[in-house]
C-alpha cells in the first residue's frame, strides 16, 4: 500500500491541470514577447491564468506577478522592499521565528549584506504570533512586516487580517507567505489587508517551478530578476507558459472545491489526531486546534523516540510522512519552528508530521492508526530516554 | 532531506541485534545527550575468569544510523576480551556498516564512546586502571 501523507511537501499535478498545460509545450510554443500573431496565443494563455489567480484572491490581474517559485516570491518581496526602502532611510524588517527558510534565510542575508535590522517575533506554545508584539516592534525605520499566513510544520493559522490592519494604520507594507495557506483557505487580499502575498502552484495540485507574488497596486519594490520586459517589466525571464497555465487552472479548480475539501480534510485530521491520542500514550499534539489549524496538518511529538526512525519505519509500511528532527536534515539542530513553540530538543527530535490531501482515504487513516502505535512502542522499548521518562513519571 | 543508507545500515536498523538491558551488568556506559538527538546506553556481561564479553545489550535513542551503529558495535565486541574490545574504533563500526553518510559519522563515534564508558565502568568495579577518554560534544 502506498500512503502519501506529505501533501505539505508537494502534491501531484492533477490530470485536469496537466491536460490544460499540454498544448503549451509543443503546440502553442510561441514566445509571448514576440510580435507575430502566433505568439498572441501564448500571451492570452498567460493573461487567462493571471485572471484565474487574481479572481481567487479578490485581486486585480495587474497585481499578480508570476515567479519561478514561492521561494522566489518571498525573496522578491523582502529584498525588493528593503532595497527600495533604503532611499527613505528605512532599514528595519519585522518577521517571526517560525517562518519558512525562504523568509528566514532571506532576512539573514539582508542583515548580513544590506545591514538590515531584523526583528524575529516569538510565538506562543500553539504557534501564534501576537498582534501586540508586532505593534511593539514597529519603529519609524520599519520598512516591512512579513508574517506567514499559516505555518507549514504545525499548521497554525496566524491573525493575518489583524496584523494587516495594524500595518495599514502605520502605513507599513505587510507581506504574508501564503504558500501553504493558499492551498486550503479562502484568501481575500482586500478584506484581509494584505499588501504582498507569496504562493506556489505545486502545493495546490499544480506543477512545480511556478509561483506568484501578489503586489497591491501602488507598491513598487525593486525587481529581483533583471533582464527582459516580461511580467510588465517586473520579473524578467521568458515565461513558463505551461507552468503558468497549470497554476491558473489549479487555482480555479481549488476555489470550486475549497469548502468541500476543508470539511473532509478537517474531519480526517481530527480523526487521526484523536485516534493517535487514544492509542499512543504520552503523545503530544504540536500546534493549534480546530479552525486555527490548517485542515490538513497533523503534527505530534512522541517522547522517547526520534523522528527519522519513525519515518523509516513508516516508509517500510508504505507510508510517506515528515519530521522536524535534525536527523532528517543537513544540520544537527531540530526544527526551528518546534523550538520556537517551546519544545525541548528531544521532543522536537521526536516529531512526526502527516499532511493529508486529495490522495488520502478513510482506509489510509485507519491503516496509520493501526501501524503507528506498534512502531512507536517498539522504538520506545529500545530507547534509554523513554526508560528515564517512564521512571520519572512513576 | 533524504539520506541514502546502505543495506547493512537498514538491516541493523530494522532488525537491531542485542537490544535490551542486562539487569546485573558488570559494566554500563552511556554517551550522547538528548539535545543533539542521540543517546546510547551499553550493558556488558563479562566472564570473570576469561574476561571475555559474554553478553552485551544496548538501548539507543537516535536516528537510524545511531541504532544501526549500536547494533553493529555490540556485535563486534561480543566474544572479545575487555582489553581487546577497547580497540574497537568508530571507523571500524562505520566500515562494517558499509559506510555512513558524512553527517552521520558522529553516530559511530557515539558507539565507540558508549563502549569505552561501559568498559571503564567495568574496569573501575574490578580494580583495573581507568583509561582516559576524549568526549565529543555531538
Amino acid at each position: 500500500m502506498f500512503v502519501y501523507l506529505d501533501h505539505t511537501a508537494t502534491t501531484p499535478t492533477s490530470p485536469e491541470v496537466m491536460k490544460a498545460m499540454m498544448p503549451y509545450f509543443g503546440e502553442i510554443f510561441g514566445n509571448p514577447s514576440s510580435v507575430y500573431s502566433f505568439s498572441r496565443k501564448s500571451r492570452e494563455a498567460i493573461e487567462k491564468a493571471r485572471n484565474q489567480v487574481a479572481a481567487s484572491l479578490n485581486a486585480d490581474p495587474s497585481e499578480i506577478f508570476f515567479t519561478g517559485s514561492g521561494t522566489e516570491a518571498d525573496n522578491w518581496a523582502l529584498k525588493g522592499t528593503l532595497e527600495k526602502a533604503k532611499i527613505s532611510g528605512k532599514n528595519h524588517l519585522i518577521t517571526t521565528k517560525i517562518e519558512h527558510h525562504a523568509i528566514l534565510h532571506t532576512a539573514e542575508y539582508l542583515h548580513k549584506v544590506e545591514g538590515v535590522d531584523v526583528t524575529y517575533l516569538p510565538v506562543n506554545s500553539e504557534g501564534f504570533v501576537s498582534v501586540e508584539d508586532v505593534k511593539n516592534a514597529i519603529t519609524d525605520k520599519t520598512a516591512l512586516v512579513s508574517v506567514m499566513f499559516a505555518n507549514n510544520e504545525v499548521g497554525t493559522i496566524e491573525p493575518v487580517k489583524e496584523i494587516g490592519a495594524l500595518c495599514r494604520e502605520h502605513k507599513i507594507p505587510f507581506h504574508t507567505d501564503a504558500v501553504q495557506a493558499a492551498a486550503h483557505l479562502k484568501i481575500d487580499v482586500k478584506a484581509m489587508n494584505i499588501d504582498m502575498l507569496s504562493m506556489s502552484a505545486h502545493k495546490m495540485y499544480g506543477p512545480k517551478g511556478v509561483g506568484a507574488l501578489y503586489l497591491r497596486r501602488g507598491l513598487h519594490p525593486e525587481n529581483f530578476i533583471h533582464g527582459g520586459a516580461q511580467e510588465h517589466k517586473h520579473r524578467a525571464s521568458t515565461e513558463n507558459i505551461a507552468g503558468i497555465v497549470g497554476f491558473g487552472e489549479a487555482m480555479e479548480i481549488l476555489q470550486g472545491r475549497l469548502e468541500e475539501d476543508k470539511a473532509l480534510n478537517s474531519a480526517r485530521r481530527d480523526r487521526l489526531i484523536s485516534g493517535i491520542l487514544e492509542r499512543i500514550p504520552h503523545a503530544k499534539l504540536n500546534g493549534a486546534t480546530g479552525d486555527n489549524r490548517l485542515p490538513n496538518n497533523i503534527n505530534f511529538s512522541f517522547i522517547g523516540v526520534e523522528g527519522e526512525t519513525l519515518l523509516l519505519d513508516l516508509d517500510a509500511k508504505g507510508i510517506s510522512a515528515s519530521t522536524g528532527s535534525a536527523c532528517s536534515s543537513e544540520s544537527l539542530d531540530p526544527s526551528h519552528v518546534l523550538l520556537a513553540l517551546g519544545l525541548k530538543h528531544e521532543m522536537a527530535h521526536g516529531s512526526l508530521r502527516f499532511t493529508i490531501g486529495r490522495l488520502t482515504t478513510d482506509e489510509q487513516i485507519d491503516y496509520v492508526l493501526e501501524v503507528l502505535p506498534e512502531i512507536v512502542s517498539r522504538r520506545r522499548e529500545m530507547s534509554p530516554l523513554w526508560e528515564d521518562y517512564i521512571k520519572s513519571q512513576a | 532531506m533524504a539520506l541514502d543508507y546502505s543495506k547493512k545500515v537498514m538491516d541493523h536498523f530494522i532488525n537491531p541485534r542485542n537490544v535490551g538491558e542486562i539487569p546485573d551488568a558488570d559494566g554500563v556506559g552511556e554517551a550522547g545527550n538528548p539535545k543533539c538527538g542521540d543517546i546510547m546506553k551499553i550493558y556488558l556481561k563479562v566472564n570473570p575468569d576469561t574476561k571475555v564479553i559474554d553478553d552485551v545489550k544496548f538501548k539507543t535513542f537516535g536516528c537510524a544510523s545511531a541504532i544501526a551503529s549500536s547494533s553493529m558495535a555490540t556485535e563486534m565486541i561480543k566474544g572479545r576480551t575487555v582489553e581487546d574490545a577497547w580497540n574497537l574504533t568508530n571507523s571500524a563500526v562505520a566500515e562494517a556498516l558499509d559506510g555512513l553518510p558524512p553527517i552521520k559519522m558522529h553516530c559511530s563515534v557515539l558507539a565507540e564512546e558508549a563502549i569505552h564508558e561501559a568498559l571503564n565502568d567495568y574496569r573501575a568495579k574490578h580494580g583495573m586502571e581507568i583509561i582516559p577518554v576524549e568526549h565529543h560534544e555531538d
